[in-house]
């Protein structure tokens, strides 16, 4: 395998609505940022990949105006995932690997504040049997967080606790959204908003993008004092019928995290891309997390969740502890689709 | 560096206007099932899945590969969702060969598909947004200013279109999986279709199709043991570009042509219209055969229609040009780049059956997307590279 490492990192504010600029305007500052940390150039970059979803900006190939923002002239080698940025960062990590590419721009964008989200997202649910029922995403995760509860895996004091504990961390971060001192006790007294699930076991609805830039070997080593190299990266799907799963577990995160090579003991640093509360406990199980490593200090994804760029950013807020020595090993997660569906774990490491 | 790699299995489904006997999910099981039986394949064989289609307000689901993943034997594995506008078929296909040629896989399974019937594209491609002029025109009003400037540059008789569309609708008739049959087409027939978006008439116009491609492909190592033909992937290329600026030429982007000239020097290529036996390109309306076969660089600027006008991209001309039919005769979008790319395929294995060019040994696999901006184009060979 080559080595490849992450040597390059923005992203914009998450949002909960960016009233004047659309997905692309939102995208310009956060590539332009990209190329002054960097140094690097559109027409540097070996290739190029992106993650959005046309369902967020209401209308078909809204990832096409994403090439005005790179500036791809002359033209470039490019390609798009329906898919979280993390997944673009893995087509262009494998385009590396075959020895396409030395270097690779990956970027992320959503404005889920454009339409009712938790609406839409019952776009993405089976069309024959789930669909028309138009279960909302909150109501589905509650359903699994309402399983967790009466299995007795998790308690209403475990998920408030990590929405403490991340809108805790979220203080020292400008681009979260979500951030302050919360109590498990104050939590625990809001009123439920699809029981069992409170506004604060929720991810909020936030607009926002992030860009990464991944090098090879030498070209890393220059790019970045101390590179965060990619030690494992590997996803895994499961069906997404809620009643052929384990929903108490993560058996992708699991089988990912395994392959990748995330042993949990080694790591300093985990950053989470679970939208419920209920879900990141559940993520933190399936890295095997214990009181070694550092969860979520950014504030993950409950302290902002730009949708297609929140997962992508993940793997970014970890780097960035790893470039500046406050992690040696780190690993981050991306997820996509109902209750955990598909998820994506990636090791990071500085030596 | 790379990893060489082969097609080894190609599924795909009948072509219809509404496949109404299956859902989305037994649309693409259809095609994946087929490939597995040409790759003497198990569901179990596959080490990871590439799903590919066009926008996803062509169905009306939110990322649809989410709940189809498990019926193409996905289920806990590796799974990517590939789109880039029109070429995304050929972008899959890329995409899944890099999966292999990259020694991550040792074997996976793409699957391109569009199921129109469950929506309409022309709505899905015409959406109006705040604050954006709205051309509200779909894919043929977009286009045909293209192929006016076209017409205007190259002084093509004004019939050339006309001969590609007769040309791929005789081609269609051997080909059993084919959308659009005409028994009875001829010159005529077309000249007096319809004038949908002048200069393009409606049967020199591609059809709304449903129907799912799929692919199996494998390393080296395990091809080489098999004992029935296999299709060598020699180069992929892939070039976008974007949409609308000062100066773009957009009847000849230059993203078509850097395209073309690094897919050639990959593959060793310096003639390509004599050392490519036969192509399969993404031809929506008829006169983008001529266009491209400029924009490939297979003949001089301003000399495409010629080949057209003299028969050299017919059947049984020096270069044939989409034998199956082309996008002319089926047109699952999302699918259709992936159907050239595998058809490219079927040629050099020597099992397109009725429409298989006599000794083809390499052949080009072509798509483009979006407004004449995205290329993704690939060449296989019967021989390793």
């Amino acid at each position: 395998m080559r080595e490849v490492a992450v040597v390059g990192f923005t992203q914009s504010p998450s949002l909960r609505r960016e009233p004047n600029r659309n997905e692309i305007e939102i995208l310009i500052p956060v590539i332009d940022e990209l190329r002054k940390q960097t140094g690097l150039e559109s027409k540097d970059f070996d290739f190029i990949c992106s993650g959005s979803s046309d369902y967020l900006a209401g209308q078909s190939f809204a990832f096409v105006s994403g090439l005005d923002a790179v500036g791809a002239w002359p033209p470039v080698c490019e390609s798009h995932v329906e898919m979280d940025g993390a997944w673009a960062l893995y087509e262009a990590w494998v385009k590396i690997q075959m020895g396409y590419a030395d270097t690779a721009l990956v970027y992320g964008f959503g404005k889920p504040s454009m339409g009712d989200l938790p609406i839409t997202m019952a776009l993405q649910l089976d069309p024959y049997v789930m669909m028309p029922l138009w279960p909302d995403a909150i109501s589905v995760a509650g359903l699994q967080a309402r399983l967790c509860l009466d299995a007795g895996v998790l308690s209403a004091e475990d998920m408030a606790a990590a929405a403490v504990r991340d809108r805790g961390n979220a203080k020292s971060n400008p681009y979260a959204q979500v951030k302050g001192d919360f109590s498990v006790k104050g939590i625990l007294a809001e009123p439920f908003l699809v029981d069992p699930l409170r506004r604060s076991d929720c991810a909020p609805i936030s607009d926002g993008a992030s860009a990464i830039v991944l090098a090879a070997g030498d070209r890393a080593r220059k790019l970045r004092e101390r590179p965060a190299w990619i030690r494992g990266i590997e996803h895994v799907c499961e069906p997404m019928d809620l009643g052929v799963r384990d929903l108490l577990r993560s058996r992708s995160t699991e089988i990912a995290a395994k392959k990748a090579g995330a042993l949990a003991d080694k790591l300093d640093v985990a950053e989470l891309s679970a939208p419920f509360t209920h879900q990141e406990i559940l993520v933190e199980r399936a890295l095997g997390l214990g009181p070694k490593t550092k969860v979520n200090p950014s504030g993950g994804a409950l302290a902002g969740n730009p949708l297609m760029a929140v997962g992508l950013a993940r793997i970014g807020e970890c780097a960035s502890r790893v470039w500046s020595g406050e992690a040696d090993r780190a690993v981050a997660h991306a997820t996509s689709g109902p209750c955990l569906q598909q998820n994506l774990v990636c090791v990071l490491e500085g030596n | 560096m790379a990893v060489l790699t082969a097609v080894v299995g190609i599924g795909q489904t009948k072509y219809e206007a509404k496949r109404l006997d299956v859902s989305m999910a037994g649309l693409i099981r259809e095609a994946a099932e087929r490939a597995l039986a040409d790759a003497d394949c198990s569901w179990r064989d596959i080490d990871a899945v590439i799903i590919g289609k066009a926008p996803d307000l062509f169905e009306g689901v939110m990322m649809p590969e989410l709940f189809l993943n498990d019926a193409i034997g996905g289920a806990y594995k590796p799974m990517l969702r590939v789109h880039t506008a029109g070429s995304v078929g050929g972008s899959t296909g890329i995409v899944a060969a890099s999966m292999v040629q990259s020694g991550i896989h040792d074997r996976v399974l793409c699957v391109a598909f569009e199921k129109q019937s469950e929506s309409n594209a022309t709505w899905a491609l015409s959406i109006s947004l705040p604050f954006s002029l709205a051309t509200v025109a779909g894919a043929g009003g977009y286009f045909a200013p293209l192929v006016r400037g076209y017409i205007r540059r190259s002084g093509a008789p004004e019939d050339t279109g006309i001969r590609v569309a007769v040309k791929d609708r005789q081609n269609a008739l051997r080909n059993p999986l084919a959308h659009l049959k005409l028994p009875d087409i001829s010159f005529e027939m077309v000249a007096n279709s319809p004038m949908l978006w002048d200069p393009i008439r409606y049967l020199e116009t591609c059809p709304s199709s449903d129907g799912a491609c799929a692919m199996v492909m494998e390393k080296e190592s395990l091809a080489s043991r098999r004992s029935g033909k296999v299709a060598w992937i020699h180069a992929t290329e892939m070039r976008s570009e974007p949409t609308m600026f000062s100066g773009r030429d957009q009847v000849m982007p230059r993203a078509t042509l850097d395209n073309a000239a690094a897919l050639y020097k990959k593959a060793g290529i310096t003639n390509p219209r004599q050392e490519l036996d036969c192509a399969e390109i993404y031809v929506p309306f008829s006169w983008f055969e001529p266009m491209w076969m400029e924009g490939m660089l297979i003949t001089e600027r301003n000399q495409g229609w010629k080949m057209t006008y003299e028969g050299a991209t017919a059947f049984d001309g020096d270069f044939p040009v989409n034998m199956s039919g082309g996008v002319l005769s089926s047109n699952p979008i999302g699918a259709s780049g992936l159907i050239r790319f595998a058809e490219a395929a079927r040629q050099v294995r020597g099992m397109a059956d009725q429409h298989q060019v006599d000794g083809a040994r390499k052949a080009l696999g072509h798509a483009y997307g979006g407004g004449s901006q995205y290329f993704s184009t690939w060449i296989v060979g019967a021989q390793k590279p």
